[in-house]
């Protein structure tokens, strides 16, 4: 059994590499293993969009996250600099900055790189999908 | 402590990318561990020196390298053959690199912890 890191760089509809973290995520966790921390980073921040809200039809890819998280405890944790960048605020950081909503989806939380690196030195094996 | 490789692969100034892999560089830096940076294809003009930034309004990433050193970062791989396709020499980059080529590519990823690319 190996312990996971992993980190995601790129946004739903602008790359297939979301969904093979996904994917490889969830077979680590069937096979066994831990994944012990998902970082999101550069555009990879847009997985965690509470309001995004695609067609019926297609894959309700933050959702999705949410729930993988709530079935197996998973440590999903948004970068707060690259979230800042493109208008990703929780409702704390809206609130100092005058704006209205927590855009950040269940499931999810904010944090810094220092978790990235802590998740990088803890893991057994670190996997970048950009 | 581990042994960290960044791998840099594209050029500066195309949106935001090499200024937020710095911060990942500078935060891995700040928790003390061993950090070393590779440049290949494009990403051997991230290190060009006299850049021009402040008349497009871009962030000045040349002068984040320059102070790399205050991190205790001191190791700058640059593949030679990256910098000949590009017309480059080691004499127009902004800090002294070690040159490798690119059959050597493979054996300095092994020597590493953690390979970091993006």
């Amino acid at each position: 059994m190996l312990k996971y890191a992993i980190q995601i760089n790129t946004s739903p509809y602008h790359s297939q590499a979301g969904e093979n973290a996904y994917q490889f995520i969830s077979a680590a966790l069937a096979a066994g293993h831990e994944v012990f921390r998902v970082f999101f980073y550069f555009d990879g921040i847009y997985h965690a969009l509470r309001f995004s809200a695609p067609p019926d039809d297609e894959l309700q890819f933050t959702a999705r996250w949410t729930e993988l998280a709530r079935r197996h405890s998973l440590d999903l944790v948004v970068c707060v600099s690259a979230a800042q960048r493109r208008g990703l605020l929780t409702g704390a950081e809206a609130q100092q900055r005058g704006k209205m909503h927590n855009d950040l989806a269940e499931g999810f939380r904010i944090s810094g790189l220092g978790q990235l690196v802590e998740a990088t030195l803890l893991a057994d094996r670190f996997i970048v999908f950009a | 402590m581990k042994k960290y490789l960044f791998v840099l692969r594209r050029p500066p100034h195309s949106g935001s990318h090499v200024q937020e892999m710095l911060d990942i560089v500078l935060s891995t830096a700040a928790f003390d561990q061993q950090v070393a940076l590779l440049f290949v294809d494009d990403g051997v003009f991230q290190l060009k020196n006299h850049q021009q930034t402040r008349q497009f309004q871009l962030k000045d990433t040349a002068a984040i390298f320059a102070a790399l050193e205050i991190y205790d970062i001191h190791h700058y791989y640059v593949e030679v053959e990256s910098l000949q396709e590009r017309g480059l020499k080691p004499a127009d980059l902004l800090l002294p690199v070690q040159e490798l080529y690119r059959k050597e590519i493979a054996a300095l990823l092994h020597s590493f912890d953690i390979v970091i690319g993006a």
